[in-house]
């Protein structure tokens, strides 16, 4: 089988594959890193949303083969180096942007995308990035308020306490 | 009180595990030497299997053995949790659901064989090379032509597709039909409530471990119930004792329903793994879970609304078929009739009301409770009707309603319930002034200067929630009684570990339940934990549905933490060399009434555990006390929303321009959390008005079978809610005063979306009496263009 070699949120990993491993496979499965989810097997609800690279990719659609040598970021990799929170993450808390917490890994991840290429986005803009990640429980509004909030705007006239 | 009580806007501490990808979900679970289950399931609707050859997918690599029907002959089907009993008396028609299919497959999605492997990929390409020859039979997809004499039968050894005819309250039918005949007006309309998917984000998974050195089982399993799992599984499918039986659910992302019922790959790991002695798991494909997780709604209606002149409610009448799909879920047959036909009165005084429900067997999968089960349907036909009634007798909406609001409390509905208390004008005018529905006009002008048609939908709702007191769901034909529990373990220096049969599944419980002890004792929240979801450490309970966690388990705790406070004044009473009765506690401690004398809280429980200066002749050691609740009626949360919509009128796309919902949820714990909890709501309720639907063509093929094709809702097909609580009729009867969150958005949010798209069409010059949801721009344009 062939073998991978790959850094994940800054430590290097390898192991065995078959061609048809995916990347969330390789992180749940063989990493044991179960932070990264699986909601579909349709490529649509962004459960699965990593960093490559910088980039954010759907985990569930790339396979393990093909991000040889790479960089990859998953939501345990996302905390302050202390093991605190990071802003996104804080903010997702003090908003309760989550509920059950199984979209959760996918929306920080698109969030982190998001703000990096965006630091101030709109509203609007917001919605139209989370469009690859489904959430069932929260109805987004929390969500969508937690990344303006991580984004420093201010967020006290949307509803909410 | 503590900063961090009730009523404070306390943070999550679970997020901290979310937020980091610390959580611990079913599949994150994995046992050492575990294999992995594949399910060969039914393509086709309906058919008798004539030939299943496993001999050649048995010599694939890595298969460890497979299961056919054969192999669950001796084994019990998978039961019904709730009896109907029809009009005529007699109960209601109930298969047999057996865990693997016993020479017929009834559903797209039936499971025929499992595949057990080493690996899930080995499985699955052994699942490939099974032979599987079904002779196929007509499908049984349109409810009305199922109950037509000489339609095929998805269960030919009943006799009929019928489950029950049943009628309510049957003694008032005549009374009602009569005062239709002589009613001055008469305002009919027919819809569908349409079928949907629940789609908790994580799929089901059901790993099954056997210990053959202790004849034990353990079954992690993603449900919002485990104590009823177990008792579902062990005693009516495996015929596995409680005490060799354990089921874990542990983090469970979100239910909404279709994780309260007992489904057939939990019993087939369970079983599985004690043949095997290794561990199985299985983990569903979202491709599988869309059909194979139960589905919600899918009702059909005639509802008639007999008024006077002047616009009172005169009696209502209804005729609903309700799709049970091919077996009857666990809770299936309860959700049309008492989970419905109960709420048929709403928030209005009609003296007359008879529902005649139709519950009907047909090709496709299981339906069953989904987020509000019943009672959305009850609402959104009722609250649709009286939009249609306005209109046609030129009134306004919220004037009609208000004329017919129930204003007294307790309020004897003519459907059984009781309503104990509400103010439903209160919540009608926090929503005008909060959707400032005064300046509609304005807005409506606005959106026209740009040519999209702007409406305005406004409706009420009530649910019955924190079901239920036992002794009445045990008539009207629940096989469980509905209870809660609470063991609440003080440790010797004072912190507190709550275990709940309460399960957490997205509404915060580990935040919420420690808020309602620190209140009740004066410590810092933080000092208390909660543990659920593992009938190894709990007590027996009921689990989390129908918004009734924090009422009816929120309730046992109290009931619990009540005890242990009574205990700890007798021991502080001993301590202080006072009398019990002079105890008082207060912030952490304990003091003799009109004196300074006081020991804290720590020092109590401390004593207890090291009982050297203790009554030990008249009171036990430890402080530790489990209480049951069971409430003695349900509460009934209450509220009024608005939706305002654009439509554009050249593609007939629907957009939310605005949604606002004032409720009524009693007194509140956690503010935050309640708030999540309807903007949830809200998103599935706008979601099934505008965008979810699960379609069978007519031979039982599910069209929507995947989130490309169903349609979920995304962060921008939904606006910022404006939301409000302040309305708060504490409910009588809990000790809390709490009423329940969880579903109102769902329930209340329909009925408001296609109102306001009415709204916008009427305004706009086209006569649309009605659009059946989802309203997607297709059925809004046709409708347009047709009126
Ligand atoms: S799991 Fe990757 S998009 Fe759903
Ligand atoms: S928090 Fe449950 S799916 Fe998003």
């Amino acid at each position: 089988m062939p073998k991978v070699t790959l850094r994940v949120n800054g430590r290097e990993v390898s192991g065995e594959v078959e061609g048809r491993t995916l990347l969330v496979q390789f992180l749940r499965e063989s990493l044991g890193m179960t932070g990264t989810h699986v909601g579909c097997d349709t490529s649509q609800c962004g459960a699965c949303t990593v960093h490559v690279n910088g980039l954010q990719v759907k985990s569930c659609t790339t396979f393990a083969m093909d991000v040889d040598g790479a960089e990859v970021t998953t939501i345990e990799g996302m905390a302050n180096a202390d093991g605190s929170l990071s802003v996104i993450q804080q903010a997702f808390q003090d908003h309760h942007g989550l509920q059950c917490g199984f979209c959760t890994p996918g929306m920080v991840m698109a969030a982190a995308a998001l703000l990096k290429d965006n630091p101030k986005p709109s509203e609007a803009e917001i919605r139209h990035h989370l469009e690859g990640n489904i959430c069932r429980c929260t109805g987004y509004h929390n969500i969508v308020k937690a990344i303006l909030a991580a984004s420093g705007q201010d967020v006290s006239a949307i509803a909410a306490e | 009180m503590p900063k961090d009580g009730i009523g404070a806007a306390t943070k999550r501490r679970e997020d901290v595990r979310f937020l980091t990808g610390n959580g611990r979900y079913t599949d994150d679970i994995n046992l050492r030497g575990q294999a992995y289950v594949w399910f060969v399931r039914s393509q086709v609707a309906h058919g008798k299997i004539t030939k299943l050859d496993t001999s050649d997918a048995a010599k694939m690599p890595g298969v460890i053995r497979i299961f056919t029907g054969d192999d669950f002959a001796q084994v019990g089907g998978v039961p019904c949790g709730w009896q109907v009993t029809d009009r005529h008396g007699k109960p209601m028609l109930e298969p047999k659901h057996p865990v693997l299919a016993q020479g017929k497959v009834r559903y797209v999605g039936d499971a025929i064989a499992a595949v057990v492997a080493e690996t899930e990929a080995q499985a699955r390409d052994a699942a490939e090379a099974l032979v599987v020859d079904i002779e196929e039979l007509p499908a049984v997809i349109d409810m009305k032509a199922a109950v037509k004499a000489g339609s095929p039968l998805v269960h030919e050894d009943i006799g009929s597709n019928l489950c029950y005819d049943w009628g309510f309250v049957e003694e008032n039918k005549a009374a009602v039909d009569a005062a239709f005949a002589k009613a001055d007006h008469v305002t009919t309309l027919e819809l569908v409530n349409n079928r949907l998917v629940p789609n908790a984000m994580e799929p089901r998974v059901a790993v099954g471990d056997y210990d053959f050195s202790t004849d034990h089982h353990t079954l992690y399993t993603t449900s919002q119930n485990p104590h009823v799992i177990r008792l579902l599984m062990g005693a009516f499918v495996l015929g596995i004792p409680e005490h060799k039986l354990r089921v874990v659910a542990p983090d469970v992302g979100g239910g909404f329903g279709s994780k309260i019922f007992h489904y057939i790959e939990e019993a087939f790991v369970t079983f599985a793994a004690k043949q095997l002695r290794r561990p199985v798991k299985w983990t569903a494909q979202r491709s599988e879970s869309f059909i194979t997780d139960a589905h919600g709604r899918d009702h059909v209606t005639k509802i008639e609304l007999a008024l006077s002149k002047d616009g009172t409610f005169q009696a209502i009448r209804t005729e609903t078929y309700a799709n049970m799909g091919a077996y009857l879920s666990t809770f299936a047959p309860s959700v049309p009739t008492w989970l419905h036909g109960t709420l048929m009165a709403g928030n209005y005084r009609t003296p007359l009301i008879y529902v005649n429900v139709k519950a009907v067997f047909t090709n496709t999968v299981p339906v069953d409770a989904y987020r509000g089960a019943g009672r959305p349907e009850a609402t959104y036909q009722l609250e649709r009707v009286i939009d249609k009634a306005a209109r046609e007798l030129k009134m306004d909406p919220i004037a009609l309603r208000r004329k017919n609001f129930v204003t007294e409390f307790p309020y004897q509905t003519p459907v059984a319930v009781v309503y104990d208390t509400g103010n439903y004008n209160a919540t009608m005018d926090k929503l005008s002034e909060m959707a400032d529905l005064a300046g509609f006009e304005k807005r409506r002008a606005a959106s026209a200067a740009k040519g999209r048609l702007r409406g305005l939908g406004v409706n009420c709702y009530i649910e019955a929630c924190g079901i239920a007191p036992s002794h009445l769901v045990g008539q009207l034909g629940a096989r469980a009684g509905l209870y809660e529990s609470a063991t609440v373990r003080v440790n010797a220096t004072g912190n507190i570990v709550v275990m709940t049969g309460s399960h957490s599944h997205g509404q915060g419980h580990e935040t919420a339940f420690p808020q309602v002890v620190a209140d009740l004792i004066g410590i810092p929240a933080e000092n208390v934990e909660i543990v659920h979801g593992d009938t190894a450490n709990t007590p027996m309970g009921m689990g989390t549905y129908g918004s009734r966690s924090l009422a009816v388990g929120g309730s046992a705790l109290v009931k619990a933490t009540n005890k242990i406070i009574s205990k700890a004044k007798k021991i502080a009473a001993h301590l202080l060399e006072a009398s019990e009765e002079d105890i008082e506690l207060k912030e952490g401690k304990f003091s003799v009434a009109g004196t300074d004398k006081s020991v804290d809280w720590g020092s109590v429980c401390l004593a207890a555990y090291v009982p050297h200066n203790y009554p030990l002749e008249s009171l036990e050691p430890g402080l530790e006390e489990t209480a049951f609740y069971d409430p003695s009626n349900f509460t009934y949360p209450a509220g009024a929303y608005a939706c305002e919509v654009e439509v554009d009128p050249d593609t007939g796309k629907v957009t939310i321009c605005s949604f606002a919902a004032a409720d009524d949820f009693g007194n509140i714990v956690n503010p935050m959390i309640v708030e999540g909890q309807v903007h949830g709501g809200l998103g599935q309720g706008i979601g099934q008005a505008l965008l979810e639907g699960a379609v069978y063509d007519e031979n039982g093929q599910l069209l929507s079978g995947s989130y490309m094709d169903y349609a979920m809702p995304r962060a921008d097909d939904v606006p910022f809610y404006k939301v409000d609580h302040s309305c708060q009729t504490p409910c009588t009867h809990n000790p809390l005063g709490v009423k329940g969150c969880g579903e109102a958005g769902a329930i209340g949010s329909p009925p408001a979306v296609v109102n306001a798209v009415i709204d916008a069409l009427q305004r706009g010059g086209h006569d649309v009496t009605h659009i059946d949801m989802p309203l997607s721009p297709s059925r809004v344009w046709a409708a347009m263009n047709q009126a």
